[in-house]
C-alpha cells in the first residue's frame, strides 16, 4: 500500500513536470558527466523557452 | 468469456443509441447519452482503434521510436504511456468542444450527440492516432514539414497558410466568447481580471521563490483563483467598486487585445507558462468533477431531440441542418488543429509504437467525451431559457419582453420573471442575449455541479465556470499568438533576414502587433455587430478547423497508397472526403445563400441597400460601412480556405496516381527502421518507472 502511494505520487509529480529537474540531472549525470549541469533556474527558464516555441495548446 | 462481454457492450450500446435517437417524449434522462457514448467509444477503442494500430499502420512495438533513439532528456524523452496520455490530453483540450456543441443544441440534442461519438470515433480519432504515429516514425516531424517532405511544396505552403489563419480565427472568436462573458458582468470581469495577477504572482514564485515546483505553485494558484471567484461575488455587491468593472462590449475588446499583445512580447516565464499551468489543473479537475456530476445526478435533458430549426431558421446561427452542424461542432468531433499537436511535441515522447494507439485515439476520445457533457449541459436546460441566453438581440429583439414573446412564439415558452430569477440566482444583473456559448455552458454547468454538490451556491458555480472557461481562452489566445508570431516571423525572414530571428525585439514586437491586429480586427467587429458576431465567426472557425483536418488527411491518405496499402486508404480517405463535401457545402452556402442569416454576400448587400435608404436606426449605420466590408472579407477568406483544401486534394490525388502508375515519387521520409534490443528495453522501462 505505502508503494502504491509512493507510485502514485511520482506519477503526479511526473504529469505535471514537477520532477523535470530531477530527472535531467539524472539523464545528465549518464551522458555529460564531465559537464557541469544548470541549476534548478536556468534549466526551468530554458525549459519554459522550448517548451513555448511550438504548438502546445489547441482550440 | 471475453467475446461474451464485448457483445453485451455492443447490445447495450445500441440499445442506448436507438433510445435516445426513437425517444419523442417530454425529456430523456442524460444517462442514456452517457451509456451510448461509453460503448461507442469502448467499441471503437477495442476493435477499430487496434485493427488499424495491426493492419493499416503496422504499428511495431519492436522498432526503436524518436524518443529511445534520440534521447537528449528534454524533448526526447521516452516517458510512460499514461503520461504522455495527460500531456497529449491537456494540449489538444481547449475551450473549442465546449462551446460549439453548447452552440449546436439549437438543433436539438440528437444531431450533435451522434455527430460526435460518430464523428470522433470513425474520423477525428483516426486523424489524430495517425498523424501521431506517422510523426513518430519520422522522428517528431511537424504536420507542414511531413507535407513537404511526402507531396511536395504545394502542401507545404497550404499547411503553413491552413495554420496561420485558422490561428487568427480561432483567437478572435475565443476573444469574443470571454467579452460576451464579461459584458457588464462587473463580477466575472473583476475575476477575470484576477486570474492575470494571480498568473504573475506564480510566474514569480516558479523563477525566484521555489524555482519549477509546479505542483505547489499550481495549488497556491488555485487556491487564490478560487478565492478571485469568491471576491467578485463581494465586488459585485458594493455598489461603488462594482462600477469600476462594469465594462461594456468594446472596452473589454480593447482590453482583450491590449492583454494580447503584451502577453505575446513578455518572456513566457512570467505570463503565459504559469497560467497554463494553472489552467491544465483547472481544466483537468473541473472536466473529472463534471463527469462525476452528470453520473450522480442524471439530469432530464429538457430540449427535444431534433427543433424546427434544423430548416436554417435557427437563432443561435443560421444555416440547415447539413452542413451547419458538421461545422459548427469540429472540435469533439474532429478537429484539425489536434494534427499540429499530434506532430511535433507529443511524438518525440512515445517510448513504444504501440502506444499511438492509447495516446492518439483515446485521447480524442476522451476530449470527445468532454463535448457530449457539454452537450448534455446545454440541453439540460430549459429549452426557451437555453434560447434566450444564446439568442443575439438582432435576432429575437432588443427588449427582455421582445425576446421572451419571439423565443415563446416558437414553442419554447419562457417568461422575463424566470429569466430574471435564474439571473439573480446566478449573481447576474440580465442573462439575456449572453451569446457565444459559455454564459449558457455555465448555467448548465452550475446547476449540475450545485445539485450534485449542495443547493445554493448557484453564482459562485456560474462564475467559477466563467473562470474556468476564460482560463483557458486567454490562454489558448496568449499561446496562439505566440505561435503566430513564430509562423510569421519565419515568412518574413524569407524576404529580410532579420525579421527571421524569433527574439530580436523589433521583430518580437513587428510580428506580434500584426498577429494581434489580425485577430483584434475581427474580434473588434463581432463585438460591434448586433447579430451578435458569434454566428458569422464560429461557422468560419469551423470551415477553417474542418480544412486542416482535410489537410492532414491528405497528408496521411497520400502516404498510405505511397507504402503500397491503398486497399486500406480509405481509412482515412473516407473522413477526408466527408469533410471535403461538409465544408465545400458550408463555403458556398456561406457566399452565395441568399439568406441573409447564411450568405455573407446577401447580408452585406441588404445591409448596404438599408445603409443607402438611411432606414438604419444611427447606431446601426455608424457601424455599418464596417460591417459590409467585413462580411465581404468573410467570404473571400471562406473561398480561399476553400480552395487551399482542394489545391491539397488534387496534389495528393496526383501523388497517388503517380503511385498507382508506377511512376516516380517524393521518396518515404521515414526515419531507418531500429530495433530495441533487449537490453534496451529494459533500460527504457526502469527509465520510465
Amino acid at each position: 500500500m505505502k508503494i502504491d502511494l509512493r507510485e502514485w505520487w511520482s506519477f503526479v509529480r511526473r504529469l505535471a513536470t514537477d520532477d523535470a529537474y530531477e530527472r535531467y540531472l539524472e539523464h545528465h549525470r549518464q551522458h555529460h558527466p564531465n559537464v557541469p549541469p544548470l541549476d534548478r533556474r536556468t534549466f526551468y527558464l530554458r525549459e519554459q523557452q522550448r517548451k513555448w516555441s511550438g504548438v502546445q495548446r489547441c482550440c | 468469456m471475453r467475446k461474451l462481454l464485448w457483445i453485451l457492450v455492443a447490445i447495450i450500446g445500441a440499445f442506448a443509441v436507438g433510445g435516445i435517437a426513437i425517444n419523442r417524449g417530454e425529456t430523456i434522462n442524460a444517462m442514456w447519452i452517457v451509456v451510448a457514448a461509453v460503448c461507442v467509444y469502448a467499441l471503437g477503442y477495442r476493435f477499430y482503434s487496434a485493427w488499424i494500430a495491426a493492419r493499416v499502420l503496422t504499428v511495431d512495438a519492436m522498432r526503436a521510436t524518436p524518443a529511445i533513439r534520440l534521447n537528449n532528456g528534454r524533448d526526447f524523452v521516452p516517458t510512460h504511456k499514461w503520461i504522455v496520455f495527460g500531456h497529449h490530453f491537456a494540449a489538444i483540450a481547449g475551450p473549442g468542444p465546449l462551446i460549439g456543441p453548447t452552440l449546436a443544441a439549437q438543433f436539438g440534442y440528437l444531431p450533435g450527440t451522434l455527430w460526435i461519438l460518430v464523428g470522433a470515433v470513425l474520423g477525428g480519432c483516426v486523424q489524430d492516432m495517425t498523424i501521431l504515429f506517422l510523426s513518430t516514425r519520422r522522428n517528431g516531424r511537424s504536420l507542414g514539414q511531413m507535407a513537404k517532405e511526402e507531396l511536395g511544396p504545394i502542401g507545404g505552403y497550404a499547411a503553413m497558410i491552413g495554420t496561420l489563419v485558422i490561428m487568427i480565427i480561432l483567437i478572435a472568436v475565443l476573444g469574443l466568447v470571454v467579452v460576451n462573458a464579461m459584458r457588464h458582468s462587473p463580477w466575472a470581469t473583476s475575476t477575470v481580471f484576477a486570474t492575470i495577477p494571480i498568473a504573475i504572482l506564480i510566474g514569480l514564485y516558479l523563477k525566484n521563490i521555489r524555482p519549477g515546483r509546479v505542483l505547489e505553485a499550481s495549488l497556491i494558484g488555485v487556491a487564490l483563483l478560487l478565492f478571485a471567484v469568491a471576491g467578485g461575488g463581494w465586488i459585485d455587491a458594493n455598489p461603488t467598486i462594482r462600477e469600476w468593472f462594469n465594462w461594456d462590449g468594446p472596452s473589454l475588446a480593447w482590453f482583450v487585445i491590449g492583454y494580447g499583445f503584451i502577453a505575446a512580447v513578455l518572456p513566457v516565464w512570467l505570463l503565459l507558462a504559469p497560467r497554463d499551468y494553472l489552467s491544465t489543473f483547472l481544466k483537468l479537475g473541473t472536466v473529472f468533477l463534471l463527469a462525476i456530476a452528470v453520473v450522480i445526478m442524471s439530469p432530464e435533458i429538457k430540449m427535444p431531440a431534433v427543433t424546427q430549426f434544423i430548416d436554417g431558421t435557427g437563432p443561435i446561427f443560421g444555416g440547415k441542418l447539413f452542413p451547419f452542424v458538421f461545422i459548427t461542432i469540429a472540435c469533439g468531433a474532429i478537429s484539425g488543429f489536434h494534427a499540429l499537436v499530434s506532430s511535433g511535441t507529443t511524438p518525440k515522447l512515445i517510448s513504444n509504437e504501440a502506444d499511438v494507439r492509447l495516446v492518439g485515439y483515446g485521447s480524442m476520445m476522451l476530449e470527445s467525451g468532454v463535448a457530449i457533457m457539454a452537450m448534455i449541459a446545454a440541453t439540460l436546460l430549459d429549452p426557451g431559457v437555453y434560447f434566450a441566453i444564446n439568442s443575439a438581440p438582432g435576432v429575437v429583439g432588443a427588449t427582455a419582453e421582445a425576446a421572451v414573446e419571439t423565443i415563446s412564439s416558437w414553442g419554447f415558452p419562457v417568461t422575463v420573471q424566470q429569466m430574471n430569477e435564474l439571473a439573480h440566482a446566478m449573481g447576474e444583473s440580465t442573462l439575456f442575449a449572453r451569446t457565444g456559448g459559455a454564459p449558457s455552458l455555465a448555467v448548465g454547468m452550475a446547476s449540475i455541479f450545485s445539485s450534485a454538490f449542495g443547493e445554493g451556491m448557484l453564482a459562485l458555480w456560474y462564475h467559477f465556470a466563467i473562470m474556468f472557461e476564460a482560463v483557458f481562452i486567454l490562454t489558448t489566445l496568449d499561446a496562439g499568438t505566440r505561435v503566430g508570431r513564430f509562423m510569421l516571423q519565419d515568412f518574413l525572414g524569407h524576404f529580410w533576414k532579420p525579421m527571421g530571428e524569433t527574439s530580436w525585439y523589433p521583430s518580437v514586437l513587428i510580428a506580434s502587433a500584426l498577429i494581434v491586429a489580425g485577430w483584434g480586427y475581427f474580434l473588434y467587429i463581432g463585438v460591434v455587430d448586433p447579430n451578435g458576431g458569434i454566428n458569422i465567426l464560429w461557422p468560419l472557425f469551423g470551415i477553417s478547423n474542418q480544412l486542416l483536418a482535410g489537410l492532414a488527411l491528405c497528408i496521411a491518405t497520400g502516404i498510405l497508397v505511397k507504402q503500397g496499402k491503398l486497399k486500406y486508404a480509405w481509412v482515412t480517405g473516407a473522413p477526408l472526403a466527408w469533410l471535403a463535401i461538409v465544408t465545400t457545402t458550408a463555403t458556398w452556402e456561406k457566399v452565395v445563400s441568399p439568406d441573409v442569416r447564411v450568405g455573407f454576400l446577401a447580408a452585406a448587400d441588404q445591409l448596404a441597400a438599408r445603409l443607402a435608404e438611411g432606414t438604419l436606426p444611427p447606431a446601426q449605420a455608424a457601424v455599418a460601412p464596417q460591417l459590409i466590408f467585413n462580411q465581404r472579407l468573410d467570404a473571400v477568406l471562406a473561398i480561399i480556405l476553400t480552395l487551399v483544401l482542394w489545391v491539397v486534394i488534387a496534389d495528393t490525388a496526383r501523388v497517388c496516381w503517380r503511385v498507382m502508375k508506377g511512376l516516380p515519387v517524393l521518396p518515404n521520409s521515414e526515419a531507418p527502421a531500429t530495433v530495441v534490443t533487449v537490453t534496451e528495453t529494459r533500460i527504457t522501462i526502469t527509465e520510465t518507472r
